[in-house]
């Protein structure tokens, strides 16, 4: 799990400096997976019983796993999702209203 | 348990709510706008008046007890930049009365504008870090489209720029709280105060603030990672500038101090030596970057950088006179920073140009705004009596105290070429005499709209110049407050 977290975060990067601007938002989106994926090796990820207290009892059964981290990236996936969709959107009309999708030529509002 | 706390949240969004549902009928939106935002600003100051006599004020959303819930805390400090992006957003609102044009009104300017201070109150104001996470989210999207709304040519590039540098930087603190979660098992801020003091190691802890340091650099244009800034800041109207600059890197700044004065100061020789380095790099680069300019507002854009190196050098310094220093400051940069920048909204929509080298003769036709930009600008370079003078006296003072002597010279020589730079603006803009190849005058004046948020601006500055003690001893207030982790652990977990 950890290789594929590094490997997904190589490949982000990677791609984050591509002077592409589509290739940077692929990027980006490969960085927020990564991310993802951190949460869950990080949180020990493991292969349990439901997190919900029995009828009668006061706590969940032993072995459980943690629900919280699903949680996490569930939200995080949704975030995401949004920002790429705003992205994607936002790419587009740039392209449209500079003609181009090479980063490199848009340097007029840098110094 | 009350609602009060909440407020900041709830007001913005129901502003926002209903003006959606107006969509398209501009006047209507105007009103519920501004309407929303003087509720917001009462519902600030009822809360500083609270958190002040009370004490923290906490609500456990849901009824779920902390630490398996998400806590609204409000402490000294929070009320305070509550209370700050009230009176900002309640002033730019009437600022954008004026300054948005009909197609961004009708796009829907103001609901964004709500959710963007939605966002902003929500950083203020939560006790969970992923919490805080969402509402960086909220602030970020409300803020990419108030930026590219109208879609210019320098809109678009610039948004480019602001929003992939700004999603890099979510990822980033998305992992950090993976590992933060990983090492401690917990989210809730005073939770995690708790656990990372007794039951983390102490390397893993300061990794984990490494990172997050970036991920709050990143937000709040901390060298080296400000790139973002100076290429987007000046590329929206004016009041989208005004209340960017104003309020969106001050929320990195306030993030910053919570998580490094609330979570991380296991190693403080370690982590704020490393944060009072680059306090000091921001300072000079981005005071060097501004004296370079000859766009106004990209002028005023470096000068945002620079200030924020004057922040976290007080939370480097880490004492409470610092952080006494550092809320001073905050106040005193948010008032004086969006009045220059009001103040070169006038100017532009007035002449018709924002390059220094096509504008002059201001002062001769506009003695007024002339006078107004004057106190900003020297508010800001920190001469007496100005509120400036005192936020920088007390900043250099605590870092005399604590004998960096190298920050207080490298701050008093950022004194000085802001000075340098703002003169720049005042010869070139003000005193010149107009320039053969200037464009044509658009107007001769401009209404109410613009100058009441500027002189109200203004008058604040010299107020708190003149006045300082209250604000003062308000800060130092919440300065122990930060210090003193325990109490805000004690209100959010109760006597666990």
């Amino acid at each position: 799990m950890a290789v594929v977290v590094g490997w997904l975060y190589a490949c982000a990067v990677f791609l984050i400096l591509r002077r592409s601007v589509l290739r940077l938002i692929i990027g980006l989106v490969l960085l927020t997976s990564a991310a993802n994926l951190l949460i869950f090796t990080a949180a020990n990820l493991k292969r349990g019983t439901p997190a919900i207290v029995p009828l009668g009892a006061t706590q969940p059964a032993v072995g459980y796993s943690d629900p919280l981290p699903q949680a996490l990236i569930l939200t995080a996936i949704v975030i995401g999702f949004g920002t790429l969709a705003f992205t994607l959107v936002l790419v587009y009309r740039a392209y449209k209203t500079l003609g181009t999708d090479d980063l490199d030529a848009m340097k007029s509002t840098d110094t | 348990m009350t609602l009060l706390p909440l407020l900041p949240i709830l007001i913005p969004l129901g502003t926002a709510i209903v003006s959606l549902l107006l969509r398209g009928r501009k006047n209507a939106m105007r009103r519920i706008g501004v309407a929303g935002t003087v509720l917001l600003l009462m519902a600030a100051i009822a809360l500083l008046v609270v958190v002040r006599r009370d004490g923290i004020q906490v609500v456990q959303v849901g009824g779920w007890v902390a630490p398996f819930g998400i806590s609204i805390v409000v402490d000294l400090f929070s009320a305070i930049m509550v209370l700050m992006a009230a009176i900002m957003g309640f002033l730019v609102c009437i600022y954008s009365l004026g300054d948005i044009d009909k197609d961004r009104e009708k796009f829907g300017y103001y609901p964004f504008y709500h959710f963007l201070l939605m966002g902003i109150c929500g950083t203020f104001i939560t006790g969970d870090i992923f919490n805080l996470y969402v509402w960086f989210e909220v602030m970020l999207l409300s803020s990419f489209i108030l930026l590219t709304l109208g879609g210019e040519r320098g809109q678009m590039e610039g948004a480019i720029k602001y929003v992939s540098l700004n999603l890099l930087s979510s990822s980033i603190f998305l992992a950090a709280l993976g590992l933060l979660y990983g090492v401690s098992g917990t989210l809730n801020m005073a939770d995690l105060a708790v656990r990372l003091h007794s039951d983390v190691p102490q390397v893993l802890a300061t990794t984990v603030a490494m990172l997050f340091m970036v991920a709050f650099g990143i937000k709040a244009a901390l060298f080296p990672l400000f790139f973002w800034l100076p290429a987007s800041y000046h590329t929206p109207p004016v009041a989208v500038t005004a209340i960017f600059s104003g309020l969106l890197t001050k929320v990195g700044v306030y993030s910053l101090v919570r998580v490094f004065t609330l979570l991380f100061t296991q190693e403080i020789s370690y982590t704020h030596t490393i944060l009072l380095v680059f306090a000091g790099l921001t300072m000079v680069t981005g005071v060097l970057g501004a004296v370079a300019q000859n766009e106004i507002r990209r002028l005023l854009s470096f000068h945002i950088i620079s200030q924020i190196g004057y922040l976290l050098m007080g939370l480097g310094i880490y004492t409470t006179l610092a952080l006494t220093g550092v809320i001073f400051f905050m106040v005193h940069v948010i008032f004086a920073k969006s009045a220059l920048f009001l103040v070169s909204g006038i100017a532009g929509r007035m002449k018709g140009t924002f390059d220094l080298n096509q504008l002059g003769g201001l002062y001769r036709d506009h003695p007024v705004l002339s006078a107004l930009f004057l106190i900003a600008a020297l508010s800001l370079a920190g001469l007496p009596p100005f509120s400036g003078f005192f936020a920088k006296l007390i900043l250099v003072e605590a870092g005399m105290a604590s004998h960096r002597w190298w920050i207080v010279g490298v701050a008093l020589g950022t004194g000085f070429l802001t000075l340098f730079s703002m003169t720049k603006i005042w010869t070139m803009a003000f005193w010149k005499p107009k320039p053969q190849d200037a464009p044509a005058e658009v107007c001769r004046r401009v209404g109410w709209t613009y100058w009441t948020p500027l002189l109200i601006l203004v008058v604040f500055t010299v107020l708190f110049g003149l006045g300082a003690q209250p604000l003062l001893a308000l800060s130092e207030e919440a300065a122990r407050q930060l210090m003193d982790p325990q109490k805000y652990i004690h209100s959010v977990l109760g006597a666990l």
